[in-house]
Order: structure tokens, then sequence, then C-alpha cells
């Protein structure tokens, strides 16, 4: 080669390159669908919605569902519970935005916002850990809203992170209240 | 030293007719008849055969176990049970693997050490330290996904908290989370791709431990003195000095393994996997094996963020950084001696090292809460400034002793200081002592 290292590119080196890039184009395109396959495929995207039937429901209890493999607990917040809720300044929070899947991704994480106007006493959320994704133990913990076991994240009563590894506040999923007793979630 | 022409003569005419045509009969002579090894080995060096027998045992026993086995999420926990009560032998198949996976890691973690503490990863073998560290990485994502299989609540929780490290990822940390479970949570899609994996992983670390011999054979092996060979009364032959040092040592060893496989056959696991898994109820306490015990009180450690890093982010990045760690060790270590016995203060450090792995390991599997997170601060912040302050440091200010000025010499002094009581004739059985 090293007689013909300096030389105007000639047609020879546009068919080599040519040739190398088609083969790079190609091997990519084979490539893809064995990392495709790996995707949630779609009878695991057809779960996407469930409903719930809330009417049981006393303060202060809660109830937990299954939607898209994880759990969604709805809990009906006794007065006290809001109130706790409500009273917290968004300075003493760890993650001050809302993760409300229901409103714009800025909005930050007031009681309010963690719930559905005119159904403030009810909590929809995904019941997962934000650190590592177990599930938290309900009515538990230093601010009587959830306890991880797995690491020690404390939630408050709002579901919003206050001590511990987690670096959210647990998610609310898109869910709307079709009846007074019924849910939709997804 | 490979660097010795081939010494090997076919008998046969069947022989000479292989030797002709394939080599086969020949590599296996110059590789472990032939090859020429230092002859003050002590029994550190015996982890390497032993590694070899566990990977050949894991495969046995796990073949005939997927013999048995379903990968669906109605059908895991039962299946295992089946093998348990129903199959023939099945207990002792599941319990050789179960507890084989424990051992194979005990015996990696030996033969690092064994390599920290003698400086065996220096130049020139880098290489084969670093082709050692990704069979290690192999290990534990093998034995991780092994863990699954059975489908009890630590399978299943332990699944969902080390697919959750991804998730910390910015940006594609979920696209990954998701890719590696096939939805969004820990399911059936999980469990067959597992499997899928849990059975092909194995036979890449064959092949990474082809490569791995490869490299020893074409550097040689370094030996307890640090001292590279330098004439032929350095060495003994393969066989039978090392064959049946080798063989001891396995013997040995399997002992032990037979003790546990027979008489604790479920002290190195965790009751809860007897439990069916449940995706609503994580237990209160999650585990995962003992092997990963330093790198999860590592992860739990870092309950502050640091500037810009979450503390999700920076748990996971320390975990992960703690075993790459293992893979700069040819880099951060500057001393020219490679051997920790000529190096008394690395030496100290080293044993502080062990204790240090030791402690996190225990940290790893109490409650991440009180004095326990301050003290697995502490331990994480040690095992780093080990790697990056004190491995580059040392080598610039300390002041090795004397090194002998071969193998040899090495061999003749401490036969002639301790061990007054030999009879004459162990000089010519150089394998007895240290
Ligand atoms: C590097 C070698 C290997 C390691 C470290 C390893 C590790 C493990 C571990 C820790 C378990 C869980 C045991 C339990 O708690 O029940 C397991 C299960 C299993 N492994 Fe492996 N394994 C290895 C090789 C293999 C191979 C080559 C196969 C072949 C298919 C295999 C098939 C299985 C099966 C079917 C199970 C589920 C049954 C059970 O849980 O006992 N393994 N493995
Ligand atoms: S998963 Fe909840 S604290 Fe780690």
């Amino acid at each position: 080669m090293s007689a013909t290292d300096i030389h105007d590119p000639n047609r020879r080196d546009f068919l080599y390159i040519a040739t190398g890039m088609a083969g790079v184009v190609g091997a990519g395109a084979l490539a893809w669908p064995f990392i495709d396959q790996m995707q949630p495929d779609a009878s695991t995207l057809a779960l996407a919605s469930v409903e719930v039937d809330v009417s049981s429901l006393q303060p202060g209890s809660s109830l937990v569902v299954k939607w898209r493999g994880k759990p969604v607990v709805v809990r009906n917040r006794t007065d006290k519970e809001m109130k706790d809720g409500a009273a917290v300044s968004l300075n003493d929070l760890k993650d001050p935005i809302a993760r409300n899947a229901n409103l714009p991704a800025d909005a930050p994480a007031t009681d309010a916002n963690r719930t559905t106007p005119g159904k403030e006493a009810w909590m929809v959320m995904v019941q997962v850990c934000t650190h590592l994704g177990c599930i938290p133990l309900g009515q538990e913990g230093d601010f009587g809203g959830w306890f991880c076991p797995c690491h020690g994240s404390v939630y408050d009563t709002a579901g919003r992170i206050r001590k511990g590894p987690a670096p959210e506040n647990m998610a609310i999923p898109v869910f709307k209240f079709i009846s007074d007793t019924k849910i939709l979630i997804g | 030293m490979s660097e010795g022409h081939s010494t090997y003569t076919p008998k046969t005419g069947l022989g000479r007719w292989f030797d002709a045509r394939m080599p086969l009969p020949r590599l296996v002579y110059d590789s472990f008849v032939a090859y020429p090894v230092p002859r003050n080995l002590n029994y550190m060096w015996t982890f390497g055969g032993i590694l070899s027998i566990m990977l050949v045992s894991q495969i046995l026993t796990g073949i005939v176990l997927a013999m048995h086995y379903t990968s669906d999420t109605t059908l895991a926990f039962d299946s295992v049970e089946k093998i348990m009560r129903d199959v023939n032998s099945g207990w002792l198949l599941r319990y050789l693997h179960s507890n084989g996976a424990s051992f194979f890691f005990v015996a990696v973690y030996i033969h690092i050490f064994r390599g920290l503490f003698y400086g065996s990863y220096k130049t020139p073998r880098e290489l084969l330290w670093i082709l050692g560290c990704i069979i290690y990485l192999l290990m534990m994502a093998t034995g991780f996904m092994g863990y699954v299989l059975p489908w009890g609540q630590m399978s299943f929780w332990g699944a969902t908290v080390i697919t959750g490290f991804f998730s910390a990822i910015p940006l594609v940390g979920n696209w990954i989370q998701e890719l590696l479970l096939g939805g969004f949570a820990v399911d059936n899609p999980t469990l067959n791709r597992f499997f899928a994996l849990h059975y092909l992983l194995p036979f890449m670390i064959a092949g990474v431990v082809v490569l791995h011999i490869w490299a020893l054979h074409v550097v040689g092996q370094s030996n307890p003195t640090g001292i590279e060979v330098k004439s032929k009364t350095d060495t003994v032959a393969f066989t039978p000095y090392a064959t049946i040092k080798d063989a001891f040592g396995m013997i040995v060893f399997l002992f032990v393994f037979a003790y546990f496989v027979f008489y604790l056959p479920n002290f190195l696991g965790h009751p809860d996997n007897y439990t069916v898994a449940n995706p609503l109820k994580t237990p209160a306490h999650i585990v995962p094996e003992w092997y990963f015990l330093p790198f999860y009180a590592i992860l739990r450690a870092i309950t502050f963020n640091i500037g810009p890093i979450n503390s999700k982010l920076g748990g996971v990045l320390c975990m992960f950084g703690a075993i790459a760690m293992l893979f700069l060790v040819p880099w951060l270590d500057t001393s020219k001696v490679r051997s920790a016995v000529y190096r008394p203060w690395y030496k100290l450090f080293f044993w502080l090292f062990v204790a240090d792995a030791i402690l996190l390991g225990w940290l790893g599997s109490q409650p991440a809460e009180g004095s326990y997170v301050f003290m697995a601060q502490m331990a994480t912040l040690f095992y780093f400034a080990f790697f990056l302050v004190v491995m580059p440091v040392l080598g610039l200010i300390e002041t090795p002793r004397r090194l002998p000025n071969s193998i040899t010499e090495a061999v003749l002094e401490k036969k002639n200081k301790g061990a007054g009581g030999h009879p004459a004739g162990a000089v010519s059985a150089p394998e007895t002592k240290g």
C-alpha cells in the first residue's frame, strides 16, 4: 500500500467506501429485528387499561389492581391524611414535580396535583417504589403514607418521596372517574 | 513460557498419523504434560483447575435440570418442586447446581484475591487478567439469571431490583429496562429470555476460558515470589507435579462442596425462594445471593445526591464502578515489585481490603438503616480508596524488601532457613513446600 498511500481518490476508492457503507447499513438492518423482538410484545401492550369498582372502599382503606403487570393502588384517604398531605410545603419535598400523567410534565407536586379535582380524597397511583421497583407498604412509615421495605424509602400520604434513596414521587397513571364509583386506569 | 519448542514425539503409528493431520494430542501434551510451571507454586494456584471443573459441573447439572424445567411463570416454580420430589435423583442434581454456583464463586473470589496479593495482573499479564474479569462478569450475569428461574419470591424481587438498576440511566434507562424485561414489569417474557440466556452464557464463559488459558500459556504462570522464570531449574513439568497438586486441591474443595450439598443444601439460599413469586407483594427484606452482597451494600450506601447525580444513579454508578476497578488494576498499581510477599505496606492494605470486602458483604445482608448505612458508606469509601489512592501511591513511596535473584534461590533460601526437619530427598520434590 505504501506506494499508493498518497493519491487522489479514484473509482476503486469510491467502490470500497460504497460497498463498506452498504455492508454497515445491511448489518444494522439485520441487527434491528434481533433487538426489536426484545421490546414488549402486542399481548403485553394490549393489557393497557383496566376498570375498577371502588364503591366498597371506606375512608382509610385501599385496594390494589394489576395494570401492565404492576400494582396500582386506589386509596380513599381520611380527612386527616388529606390535611397532612396538603400541609406540606413544596420546599420540604425531595422531588417537587407532580409526576402525574394527567397533568403537564412540570406541574408542581402539591397535594391537589397528586389527585383529581373534586376527588381529592382519592389517590390512584402506581405503587412501585421509584428506587428499584419494590412495592411499598401502604399506611406505614413516618408520614403515614407508604414505606418501602427494600431500602427504606418513606413516602407521605400523597405518595411523595420524603426520605431514603428513591429519587422521585410515585407515578400517577392516566386515569379518570367514569362514574362516582368506577375508575378507568390507562 | 511456551517459547520452548514442542517435545512431543508420537510413539505409535496412529499417533504419527494424527500428528501430521491435526496435532491435537501434541497441543494437549504441550499444554498439560510437558508445560513448565514454576517450582514454587502454592495451593493458591490450584483454583484455576478448580474453577474449570466447577464450570463443567454447572454445565452438566444444568443441562439435565433443563430437561425437567419449564420456563413459564405458571409452571416454573412447580417444575422445580417436581425436580425436587418426583424426578429420580432430581434433588441431588438441583442441590449440586444451586450450591455449585456458590462454590464456583467461592473459587473465583479466592482466585481473584490470589491475583491481587501476588500482583499477577502486572506486565505482561494484563490481558490475561482482563479476560479473567470478563469471565467474572459473565458469571455474575449467569448466576443472577439462574436465580430467577425457580420463580420464588427472591427470584422475582431480585430480578425487579437488579433490572431496576438500568432505569437509573438518564434518558434511555426506561427503554433499556423494558428491553430487558420484555414488558413493564418482570413477567413471563422476562423468565423466558432469562432461561435462554442462562443456557447460553456458560458456553460463552467456556469460550473466554479458552482465551484466558491461551493467554496464560503465552506469558506463563506467575508465582509466589513474583519473579519471572529465568532458567530451567526454576520450573518443573506440569505432569506430574502440578497435576497431582491440582488434583489434591480439587479433592479437598469438592469435599467441602459435598458437605454443603448433603448436609447444608439450603444454607446459602434464602427461605423466601420456596414461596412462589407474587408480583403484588414484596418480601420484608430482599437480599441477593451472598456473592453479590458487597456490591449490594455499595449500591445502598449512596443515599445522598452528588451534584447533578441523584442518589439512585449514584448508587448504580458506584456499584458498577466497584467492579470496573478490577479491570483497571494493572494500571492503577504503580509498583515494580509484583508479589505482596516483598511489599510490607501493600500486604497490610491488602488484608485490610479483604476485611473491608467481607464487612461490605455482611452489611449487604443487614437492613439499610441506622448505623449500618454509615458503616457501609465508610466501607465503600475505603473500597475505592484502596484502588484509586493506595495502589498508585504505595508503588511510589514504599520500599520493598530485597528480592531473591531467582525462584530457585528463593526456594532454597526458604528450605535452609525454616525446614530443618525435612528429609534430604525433599529437595528433589520441590512442590512439597510453599
Ligand atoms: C456458569 C455456570 C452456571 C451457573 C453459575 C448457574 C447458576 C444457577 C443458579 C444460581 C440457579 C438457581 C438455583 C436455585 O436456587 O434453584 C440456576 C438454576 C438453573 N440453571 Fe444454572 N447455572 C450455570 C449453568 C447452567 C447451564 C449450562 C444450564 C443448562 C441449561 C443451566 C440450567 C439451569 C436450570 C434449568 C435452572 C433452574 C432449576 C433450578 O432452579 O434448580 N445452568 N443456575
Ligand atoms: S426499591 Fe424501594 S427503597 Fe429501594
